[in-house]
């Protein structure tokens, strides 16, 4: 793990762009993951780019397969048993993990009401617990894989917990946002050993992105 | 036909358990050649005895027996090690020293592939100077790491108390400053800086405390610590200064990183704290510290310290070096 050059796990998706601009603004060489190639590993003169679903990378840290990562704060939340160094708020891939219902339906507030407990379609099974836990509300979660905005329209549930960009899926299927429960940005993260043994190279970098992220 | 066994627990066949074997006859050897006698203790204990140390190191296997006693399964060997030698050498001269390999039992997050039934191999070294009792610690903990194969694994030294008394210095306290110390222990550093400055402590005062998290390595950063400032920090520095010193003059700094970040869950520990680590492996090898309160927890006021390596990640850690070539 010590050996080498650092390893950093970069997700793909939504964050993937800024991913690699920030990387371009820290001296690393994008060119090669830029292309169209279908490789997973790309060896740049800087370090090793590895490149994941972002719900993964937590778990390549945490276990030392990447001594480094960028992922969502909304996959750090979901995964938090996974022990992971957050060592820096990188301020891009801003959303919102928010609550939200059908436009003008009161099916949530009587469900609250009438049931004593709302259904909840989510993604993000945790931090929908977490959240309804918190704020002293009994749900049943319903964990959905795919669209979740599909879940209230057929009637699976009586609200969604979703990340939220734009608010332009939610419009698009005639659903609003009820309650914000948290921000997320991307986080730049470290394995704890990486962190102890790589520190001035991890250091460094680190200094590097918070420069690049202002 | 597949008879299943509780997750976190596994088998251990022939040629596995014979490499254990040599593993845990270098490591025994090694303690009974610096004059930790190995003991063992029941795997059961009552609860309200296991519970004195409190916190997290509660475990969570907790059972009535036939007479309606509340026992507990020991979470590890240093409560029950306390319990020993307040109970079997409270007449004795200390100070007293002890090994063992034993198991220890942790509730488990499912599918994470931990451990619920593990084994450690440590030292208890109780009733001797507190500083000469962390270096006297490190020193058998190196020479265990040499004879598990170990040649690049690294020593974390830090100080338990440093975070308490710097929030109580900055004037910290309750919910903020619990809230704080959980930030610090899961090491969320972009919580830590803003629960920080919701404390109102200033911009100037977050930032440093932050900064210090994040100082490790050789002698220097003690000397950068200090420009830090304050009186924690003074202290702190001056702690670990002497026992760097200690171990410099004996030889055993070398494979020893100065970290003001380390902070170890276990309520119990005060003053010096270890964690292990082998660049072959991304999980932490084991840890260690002072526990100067817990003896008082059980009538005796003496010094304490020690240390537990998880036997299975020594084991894959000997693995991957071997790999290495």
């Amino acid at each position: 793990m010590a050996d080498g050059p650092l390893k950093l796990a970069v997700p793909r998706g939504a964050l993937l762009g800024e991913t690699l601009d920030i990387l371009d603004a820290v001296g690393v060489d994008t060119t090669e993951p830029r292309g169209d190639s279908r490789s997973l590993i790309f060896e740049t003169p800087q370090m090793t780019l590895v490149t994941m679903r972002p719900s993964d990378v937590p778990t390549y840290v945490e276990s030392g397969a990447a001594d480094v990562g960028i992922t969502g704060k909304d996959v750090l939340l979901e995964q938090s048993d996974r022990p992971v160094y957050e060592l820096l708020d990188l301020g891009f891939g801003r959303c919102t993990m928010v609550l939200a219902a059908r436009t003008g339906n009161d099916r949530l507030a009587e469900a609250q009401r009438r049931l004593g407990m709302l259904r909840i379609a989510t993604k993000y099974p945790r931090i929908a617990e977490r959240y309804f836990e918190q704020t002293g509300r009994q749900v049943e979660r319903v964990e959905v894989k795919g669209s979740v905005e599909l879940a209230p329209l057929v009637g699976l549930g009586d609200g969604i917990v979703d990340l939220v960009a734009t608010g332009r899926t939610l419009e698009e299927n005639e659903l609003e946002v009820r309650e914000e429960i948290v921000v997320c940005t991307a986080r730049f993260v470290a394995n704890r050993v990486a962190h102890k043994l790589r520190a001035a190279e991890i250091d460094e970098l680190t200094e590097k992105l918070r420069e690049a992220s202002r | 036909m597949i008879h299943p066994i509780p997750p976190g627990t596994r088998d251990v066949l022939p040629d596995e358990m014979r490499e254990l074997r040599k593993l845990k006859a270098a490591l025994i050897e090694v303690f009974e050649a610096r004059g930790y006698g190995e003991v063992a203790t029941p795997a059961i204990e009552y609860d309200e005895v296991m519970s004195r140390a409190d916190g997290p190191t509660r475990s969570s296997y907790r059972f009535f027996d036939e007479s309606g006693e509340l026992l507990t399964l020991r979470s590890d060997m240093t409560v029950p090690i306390a319990r020993l030698v307040a109970t079997r050498f409270a007449a004795g001269e200390p100070p007293f020293r002890f090994s063992y390999l034993a198991n220890g039992y942790r509730p488990v997050r499912p599918q994470r592939g931990q451990m619920r039934e593990f084994v450690q191999a440590g030292v208890e070294l109780i009733g001797a100077s507190a500083e000469d009792g962390a270096v006297e610690v490190i020193e058998v903990l190196e020479e265990a790491l040499d004879a598990a194969g170990l040649g690049r694994a690294v020593i974390g030294l830090g100080d338990a108390d440093l975070y308490r008394q710097l929030l109580e210095e900055l004037g910290v306290e309750g919910e903020a400053r619990d809230s704080i110390l959980a930030s610090l222990a899961t090491h969320d550093l972009v919580a830590l800086e803003q629960k920080l400055l919701d404390a109102g402590i200033g911009d100037e005062q977050a930032k440093t405390c932050a900064r210090l998290t994040q100082l490790r390595g050789g002698r220097e950063v003690l000397d950068e610590a200090r420009g830090l400032g304050g009186a924690a920090v003074e202290r702190a520095t001056t702690s670990l200064s002497q026992t760097y010193d200690e171990l410099q003059r004996r030889g055993a700094a070398d494979r020893v990183q100065i970290d003001l970040g380390l902070l170890r869950d276990l309520d119990y520990y005060s003053g010096a704290i270890l964690e292990v680590y082998d660049p072959a492996l991304g999980y932490v090898l084991g840890g260690g510290g002072r526990y100067d309160g817990l003896m008082k927890q059980f009538g005796l006021d003496l010094s304490a310290a020690g240390f537990a390596l998880y036997l299975d990640r020594v084991h894959t850690a000997q693995l991957e070096e071997a790999r290495r070539g």
